[in-house]
């Protein structure tokens, strides 16, 4: 009798424990206020995506031409702009148009030169107060990175760029602010950044602001995770390698063990 | 026992002056084994493998690191970018730690399942124990090298619970920091103690691996070797086993590495570290959220908190429960004093152990959570049934549960423990 008592708690309380976990899920869903961004296909997301490079070099050219305007890429360097499809020449050409500051030279003095190819891309802002005394005191964050420092990173930044919309009524904007739904809180420093024909694409694909944000969008992925596509083939080869040596060992065991069953 | 004769003339030489070939054949060849030990049993030598996949690739970074709060997040992006496959050892490294805690765990409730803790393996499981706090240690202080938004917050979070502690808690706190802060002077002491804990963790494995290798491997059934009819050689018996468990594990960490890198880590560690501005959820890695479910269960009105509320500040008393939690389990080998070890044999505490189970996943669902709304109702209650299930459960059903027969032999399970419905319960061994 006794048993069976303890065996009903038991159960019970299995019970119990498995809807606190079923309710703290559906806590957890409704208890945020910032929609998840919407789900897009993207080259470059699955076991064998690449990066489309009409993309990196059409999202470059966005990068350089609206975005470098406030947000630094001090992870990349010019060089790096080979990897997804400029020659040479056309790294060193648009690395000069871009000043740094080196030396000291014989004299001791330091002094501005062309950046080369080796050179990381050039800040916008030399430090993190002038940044933010020419943006309203906000800082526009790096973009190195900026694909795997948020959740869901590249629907969140396509989201954000093709989320601007007028603030309800009920919810009036201080100075300077845009309203955007996907940015938590939903209060953005940052004025809609891209506008219909924003850039001059060189290859004459039309500059819509959802185009706009796609290509920008795969060219900061390529600048978060530069490995991604060498990483995907190397796993292919590893994987495959594994599983055919696990199935050896198995066969291994089964011959090795086959006496003792 | 005759030292074995070598052929080559070399290995005699030197096995006659120094018996490292006599050492290895005792102890990894023919060191008898019970033949019936199930898949569960290949964890404890993956760990091993694990924890040299972490050395090796940890040894490679620190050529590359920098223990610097203006270079640490920087040099850590030039082993991603610049590094010769730079990538691949770091996410290995960093995929490796959460692979290292998955393995310990499973083998950790394996030996809760099957009593693997119990007499004359109390010692073993003790090293074990010690073993998993080194390890939560060494994880801890690597979480923060990268110098990330969460290596900063975590360590803040945590580093300041010393303070809880009555009298030299914050002389604790600043010997900790190296000053008043987290700065600088932390960073690099944190970057010596993760170098040195892993060698720390190898001294006590190899203490674990002499226990276990005093009395040998426990098994499903939970009954002594009655001899070599029961046992097989690790070689090549378990050697080949465990080959083969290695392989299924390294598919599938290897698939993590490949192709979802950054699939157990947060987001905004990818962010670098700002004194200045706090993340709006300090969650730590995965591994420890039941246990930082366990610290934020003891609130100034929580009614775990009720019965000690005079002795103690609600931040102490969640402190000490968040350590108690796995100091509990030293003393399991004799909060649990029933004769039979597998749970096999143990129809409730069978139950219990997976309640148990269950309970570590919704502490885990509780920690990975902003404590507010059921979440903080649901952390006090697992929190009080965890320890409920070692303080209170387990000597409960030492005293009063009726356990099943138990075969005599390993050999020959079915036929033990006398009568047809023992025949019926006990299970033949299982199909390796």
């Amino acid at each position: 009798m006794g048993h069976r008592l303890i065996r009903n708690i038991a159960t019970a309380g299995s019970v119990f424990l498995l809807g606190a976990f079923v309710l703290s899920y559906a806590a957890q869903a409704s208890g945020d206020k910032t929609p998840p961004p919407p789900s897009r296909n993207w080259s470059f997301t699955g076991l064998f995506g690449t990066f489309d490079h009409g993309a990196l070099q059409r999202g470059f050219q966005v990068y350089n031409e609206v975005c470098a305007g406030c947000h630094s890429l001090r992870l990349v360097a010019y060089r790096n702009l080979m990897d997804i499809g400029f020659t040479e020449d056309q790294v060193k050409k648009i690395a000069a148009e871009m000043e740094v500051q080196d030396g000291p030279n014989d004299e001791g003095e330091m002094f501005d030169r062309p950046a080369r190819a080796s050179d990381r891309f050039v800040k916008p802002f030399p430090n993190e107060n002038a940044a933010r005394a020419a943006n309203n005191g906000a800082f526009p964050p790096d973009l190195s990175l900026i694909v795997k420092a948020r959740k869901d990173g590249a629907n969140y930044l396509h989201a954000l760029m093709t989320g601007y919309k007028d603030p309800p009524a009920d919810k009036p904007l201080p100075e300077g602010m845009a309203y955007n739904l996907y940015f938590p809180g939903s209060q953005i420093a940052m004025p809609a950044p891209l506008s219909e024909d924003g850039v001059e694409y060189t290859d004459k694909t039309k500059a819509t602001v959802a185009q706009m944000a796609r290509d920008v969008t795969t060219f900061l992925a390529w600048a978060a995770e530069p490995e991604l596509e060498a990483r995907k083939r190397l796993g292919a080869k590893v994987m495959l390698f594994l599983l055919v040596l696990t199935g050896l060992l198995y066969a291994v065991k089964r011959k090795i063990w086959a006496d003792v069953h | 026992m005759s030292a074995p004769k070598f052929k080559n003339p070399i290995v005699r030489w030197i096995d006659y002056r120094l018996p490292v070939f006599t050492f290895m054949q005792h102890e990894l060849h023919e060191y008898p084994t019970p033949k019936n030990l199930n898949y569960w049993w290949n964890f404890g030598s993956l760990a091993g493998i694990v924890l040299v996949i972490m050395i090796t690739t940890g040894i490679v970074l620190a050529m590359h690191y920098t223990p610097h709060t203006a270079f640490a997040f920087d040099s850590i992006e030039r082993i991603m970018r610049d590094v010769n496959y730079g990538w691949l050892i770091r996410y290995v490294h960093m995929n490796g730690g959460s692979a290292f805690f998955i393995v310990v765990y499973i083998h950790i409730f394996r030996g809760m399942y099957f009593g693997s803790y119990k007499s004359p393996r109390e010692l073993l499981w003790i090293l074990g124990v010690v073993i998993l706090i080194c390890m939560m240690a060494t994880a801890f202080l690597g979480y923060v090298l990268p110098w990330g938004q969460m290596s900063f917050w975590g360590a803040t979070v945590i580093t300041s619970l010393f303070s809880a502690i009555p009298v030299i808690g914050d002389w604790i706190v600043t010997l900790l920091w190296g000053g008043f802060s987290i700065d600088n002077p932390t960073l690099n002491r944190f970057f010596s103690l993760h170098y040195l804990m892993p060698f720390v963790l190898v001294g006590v494995i190899v203490l674990h691996i002499v226990a276990l290798h005093q009395h040998g491997s426990s098994n499903p059934i939970g009954i002594d070797t009655k001899g070599p009819q029961d046992q097989l050689p690790f070689h090549p018996y378990y050697t080949v086993k465990d080959l083969f468990g290695l392989g299924v594990f390294l598919v599938l960490f290897f698939f993590f590495v490949f192709f979802a890198p950054n699939f157990f880590g947060e987001p905004d560690n990818y962010i670098e570290a700002n004194p200045l501005q706090t993340p709006p959820h300090i969650v730590p890695e995965w591994y420890f959220l039941p246990f930082y479910a366990i610290l934020r269960a003891f609130t100034a009105d929580a009614f775990i908190y009720w019965p000690i509320s005079w002795l103690m500040s609600a931040k102490l008393a969640g402190v000490l429960a968040m350590f108690g939690s796995i100091m509990v389990l030293f003393v399991l080998p004799w909060l649990d004093w029933s004769p039979v070890r597998s749970a096999r044999y143990r129809p409730l505490y069978k139950q219990f152990f997976w309640l148990l189970f269950i309970d570590c996943f919704v502490l885990g669902w509780v920690g990975a959570n902003a404590p507010e709304g059921h979440f903080v109702i649901i952390g006090q209650v697992a929190t009080a049934y965890y320890f409920g299930h070692f303080i209170v459960i387990l000597p409960l059903l030492s005293l009063f549960e009726k356990t099943r027969p138990v075969p005599t032999s390993i050999s020959e399970p079915v036929l033990g423990g006398g009568g047809v419905t023992a025949g019926a319960t006990a299970k033949p061994r299982e199909k390796a």
